[in-house]
């Protein structure tokens, strides 16, 4: 359970973070122009030392979305075993936020494959590459407007034949 | 003299000798990449003891290798390592698609996954099954080694190019001759 006092102790230092609760799990809603700060502060000031993961959602076509990609932090405090979701929304073109390296090692790698598959660029991450898909990739397959099977990425490979091998 | 004598006789039989020794000393590389690897594992294991077809020498080295088993879906991430391995084995070498993902992509049809590894190497012997049991492999190794005795030559002419032998065999729309029946295990 979420202690209410974090999310009141938030809300007076950025008062422009929206509050919610679903299933007794507590989330918050921040602009990407403060995200950074609202996470700097939950893990400094809240002990929310544990980034459990970072993802993102494609909205486009999704209804009544006002925003086309949705970022999501999942934090957890280890020491009183509290949870919390952090949401924030960027749009096109070029869709960035600041990175959480400084905060969380562990974003390095998340933070790399939400690159990989969604192309959120996270401004000031030491080593942006992709890390599931080949180098050479050239799409964002998890974006919506990408079709399923592919631009026929999978079938650009030489043919070997008995002869020449 | 025999100089004289017609080639043909000769070289046939050595043809048959040479494929007899081949098919019953088959080294097959493990390319296990999914579930299937499991039960490939278990085929080369005691229960089934792929030994008794002379095959259980599984090599992690491609240069050992005569025969590649892909066992599980192939993303386009590993295609590359999959032909490369192709190509570092030696001549004469053989290739069986095990199991639905391998030869046609089976219920993975997105946009990293090979639809059948058949479009980029070359494929003697296709085992469906989704993982295939163990029998399954067995059976495809056993056609195998048939294949291997009905079309197999010393120097690997079966191997060539297409325009000096024909038609790729799985292009060929005459009627094979059937391949004679074997009893089951």
């Amino acid at each position: 359970m979420m202690n209410p006092q974090t999310i009141d102790a938030l809300k007076a230092d950025f008062p422009e973070l929206t509050a919610g609760e679903f299933r007794e799990q507590a989330r918050v809603v921040v602009p990407a122009a403060v995200v950074h700060d609202v996470l700097r502060a939950l893990k400094e000031k809240h002990g929310f030392d544990l980034l459990v993961d970072v993802t993102c959602v494609d909205y486009l076509h999704y209804r009544d979305a006002a925003d086309r990609f949705g970022l999501v932090y999942l934090l957890a405090n280890t020491a009183t075993n509290e949870r919390i979701t952090v949401r924030t929304f960027v749009n096109d073109p070029n869709p960035s936020v600041p990175t959480v390296v400084d905060l969380w090692q562990a974003a390095n790698w998340l933070e790399r494959e939400v690159w990989d598959m969604f192309g959120i660029r996270f401004r000031g991450h030491p080593d942006l590459r992709r890390i599931l898909l080949p180098e050479e990739f050239a799409a964002f397959p998890l974006r919506k407007d990408y079709p399923l099977q592919g631009r026929g990425e999978r079938h650009n490979f030489p043919v070997l034949t008995r002869a020449d091998s | 003299m025999a100089v004289d004598l017609p080639d043909n006789v000769v070289v046939t039989k050595l043809d048959e000798l040479v494929s007899w020794c081949r098919k019953n000393s088959l080294w097959p590389m493990p390319f296990a990449t999914a579930c299937c690897g499991i039960e490939l594992m278990a085929t080369g294991a005691s229960r089934h003891d792929l030994a008794r077809f002379g095959a259980e020498v599984f090599r992690f080295s491609p240069r050992q290798c005569d025969l590649m088993i892909v066992a599980g879906r192939v993303v386009m991430k590993m295609l590359p390592v999959l032909q490369r391995i192709w190509q570092q084995m030696p001549e004469p070498k053989w290739c069986i698609s095990m199991g639905a993902c391998a030869s046609t992509g089976g219920v993975f049809d997105t946009y990293s996954v090979v639809q059948g590894i058949d479009r980029f190497v070359p494929v003697d012997m296709y085992v469906p099954g989704c993982p295939p049991r163990p029998e399954q492999l067995i059976r495809a190794i056993m056609d195998l080694q048939e294949k291997i005795q009905r079309e197999g030559t010393m120097f690997g002419r079966e191997f060539e190019a297409p325009h000096r032998q024909g038609p790729p065999r799985a292009l060929r729309t005459a009627p094979r001759e059937h391949a004679p029946k074997t009893t089951h295990p």
